[in-house]
């Protein structure tokens, strides 16, 4: 049975980033900043370009939202293998989950999916959120931090980190799963992948966002630590630590 | 007027302390709002919800049945929908853990309404809700206005400390919504001698690659031992040579935790780690390495080797709690 895969992947600050507040205050200051793949994007696009070879056969279809520097992102999954990518062009992304999630959930809709795919969170705006939201709207089966995945049968189960623990969940297909950290080893876009990737196709399809009531007032820098100290060196200095962690930080 | 709905956790049938920061959190809320907190705990049936006054909620909603124990999320998300709509709260608050990182989304979804998620503080001014949230694994804090009515505020564990305020709560059962069979939690696999995760723990001992070893985390372990209910972290550097699960790792791409303690030992302190730390009340540094970059984020550093100083540090915190 070909699997027909949908991977929504995100182009983030690199990140080594130092993050500098842009003019406007509410905005990181993108001079000079690397951007690539959201990493936990990569594990999602990775797990699709599996399912479909090991199913003998189907598509994986990428899609980002963001700006036209976006294309770069879509190009690096089809390096990786991917078939065709769609970039849903907005001029600015705001950190609004659902106004994010409707957008995509209305360009899936009706694209007769097997697997949705989503990274556990982007590590910029850190919401955790898109790839449920679209399942909700979607009234898609949803499981979410995916660390090991089992597929047979028009079924799956799947196993997510809690504190303490593995959840496992049993879920029918079509689904949607956010992939994390260990589901599996991205590969690297290979050169005649990059090659190739030029070739495949990309559609851009102007989107509106509409705010789901997420107004930014600000972005700042988180306040600095205090300068600390060095206690002193070796073994002989544990007294003192002990001493200022009882009695200065009164933490212990 | 606009009340609070908070969302419980339990497990095994036992309330995690994480819902008391959660309503405390919504206390607050509420009380500037001049609404009243609702807490709604979904589990097996006879959970002792007596706590829960305690941490100020006026009324308890239970949905108890043996199918709920485990964490439903079509199921789950009925129940907190369904008060929701019954109660037109201002904000449905939940912990941003495991359970409310996957529920949240989905309530904001059913809901039509914004979600700030991984939140460190709340506040209303002039009748809207205002949070703070670190962005960019830390490295940013984003201040944002909420204008949506309801909205979803998860938590970030450690970030309130909750505050007694009690109250007697008027409790009542809410039947359990059916499960949805299309996704179905079925077990939860516990490794054995359960521990402490580092996302909720007050104190954390981390190691990195200066521990030379798998075996020698040994030592690590019996700090956390001696402090008493800490936590043992790592850096990505031991969870990608497969020493430890990355289920510890701190950092970027592992946990972002805030707990009052983290000690790190034998870490470098790459900017990807110290985006999931920073946040910690208390940070301290043992490296043997004078110009680590840990130290420059530590409050309180020892420069030196770690196997001599940390059996020293063990002994000596075992002879304090003796005491
Ligand atoms: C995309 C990406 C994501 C990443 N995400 C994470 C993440 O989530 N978490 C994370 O931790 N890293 C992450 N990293 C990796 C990070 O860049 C570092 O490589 C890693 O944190 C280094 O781990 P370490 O401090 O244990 O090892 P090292 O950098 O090798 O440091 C070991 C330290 O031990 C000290 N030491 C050695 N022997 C002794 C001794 N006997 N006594 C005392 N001190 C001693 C040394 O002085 C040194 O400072 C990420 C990297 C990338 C590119
Ligand atoms: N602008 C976007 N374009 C495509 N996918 C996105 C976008 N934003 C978020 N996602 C997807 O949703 C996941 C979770 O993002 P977030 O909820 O923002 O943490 C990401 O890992 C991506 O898979």
């Amino acid at each position: 049975m070909p699997l027909k895969i949908a991977v929504c992947i995100k182009r983030v600050p690199d990140t080594e980033t130092r993050i500098k507040p842009a003019a406007d205050g509410k905005s990181i200051d993108e001079a000079g900043v690397k951007f690539v793949l959201n990493p936990y994007d990569e594990f999602a696009v990775e797990e699709a370009l599996r399912r479909r070879d090991g199913a003998g056969g189907g598509e994986v279809v990428v899609l980002s939202l963001g700006s036209d520097a976006a294309q770069e992102t879509i190009r690096t999954a089809l390096a990786m293998g991917a078939d065709r990518g769609v970039l849903l062009k907005c001029e600015t992304l705001v950190p609004d989950a659902l106004a994010v999630a409707r957008v995509m959930a209305e360009e899936l809709r009706g694209g007769a999916y097997d697997l949705i795919l989503f990274g556990k969170l982007a590590i910029d705006d850190y919401n955790h959120a898109v790839g449920p939201m679209v399942a909700e709207l979607l009234e898609l089966p949803c499981v979410t931090a995916v660390t090991s995945l089992e597929l047979k049968d028009g079924a799956g189960i799947a196993e997510r980190e809690i504190e303490g623990g593995v959840e496992v969940v049993e879920f029918t297909l079509p689904a949607v799963l956010t992939a994390d950290k260990g589901l599996n080893e991205p590969r690297y876009p290979a050169l005649k992948g990059i090659m190739a990737a030029k070739k495949k196709p990309l559609d851009v399809k102007p989107v509106q966002l509409s705010s789901s009531g997420i107004e930014v007032l600000e972005l700042a820098l988180p306040a600095e630590r205090k300068a600390g100290r060095i206690v002193g060196e070796g073994p002989d200095a544990v007294p003192a630590l002990i001493e200022a962690l009882r009695h200065e930080a009164k933490v212990l | 007027m606009a009340g609070v709905l908070v969302v419980i956790e339990q497990r095994d049938g036992v309330i995690k302390r994480v819902s008391y920061e959660a309503l405390t959190a919504a206390r607050t809320l509420a009380d500037a709002m001049q609404g009243s907190v609702t807490a709604l705990l979904a589990g097996p049936p006879g959970v002792d919800a007596s706590s829960l006054g305690t941490y100020g909620a006026d009324r308890v909603v239970v949905a108890g049945d043996e199918q709920l124990r485990l964490y439903q999320p079509g199921a789950y998300a009925a129940a907190v929908v369904r008060q929701a709509r019954q109660e037109a709260p201002g904000a449905v608050v939940l912990s941003a853990t495991a359970l409310g990182k996957d529920l949240g989304p989905r309530l904001a979804a059913r809901l039509g309404c914004a979600l700030a998620s991984d939140v460190t503080a709340v506040a209303v001014d002039q009748g809207q809700i205002t949070v703070s949230r670190p962005a960019y694994a830390g490295k940013a804090l984003y201040r944002l206005r909420i204008t949506s009515q309801p909205c979803v505020v998860t938590i970030r564990p450690n970030s309130v400390t909750p505050a007694e305020q009690r109250r007697t709560p008027i409790e009542e059962q809410m039947p359990a919504p059916a499960l949805d069979d299309s996704v179905k939690t079925v077990a939860i696999k516990e490794p054995p001698g359960a521990k402490v995760d580092v996302a909720e723990a007050s104190v954390i001992v981390s190691g990195g690659r200066g521990l030379k070893e798998p075996a020698n985390f040994q030592l690590l372990e019996e700090l956390a031992a001696a402090i008493g209910g800490a936590a043992v972290g790592a850096s990505r550097a031991v969870v990608d040579a497969g020493w430890r699960p990355h289920a510890d790792q701190v950092g970027q791409t592992g946990k972002t935790v805030s707990p009052n303690l983290y000690i790190a030992v034998g870490i470098s302190g790459a900017i990807q780690h110290i985006a999931g730390m920073r946040n910690a009340k208390v940070i301290v540094a043992i490296n043997k390495d004078r110009d680590a970059p840990i130290f420059k984020i530590a409050d309180y550093g020892i420069v030196g080797d770690l196997f001599e100083i940390v059996p020293r540090l063990t002994q000596e915190i075992k002879q304090l709690r003796a005491g």
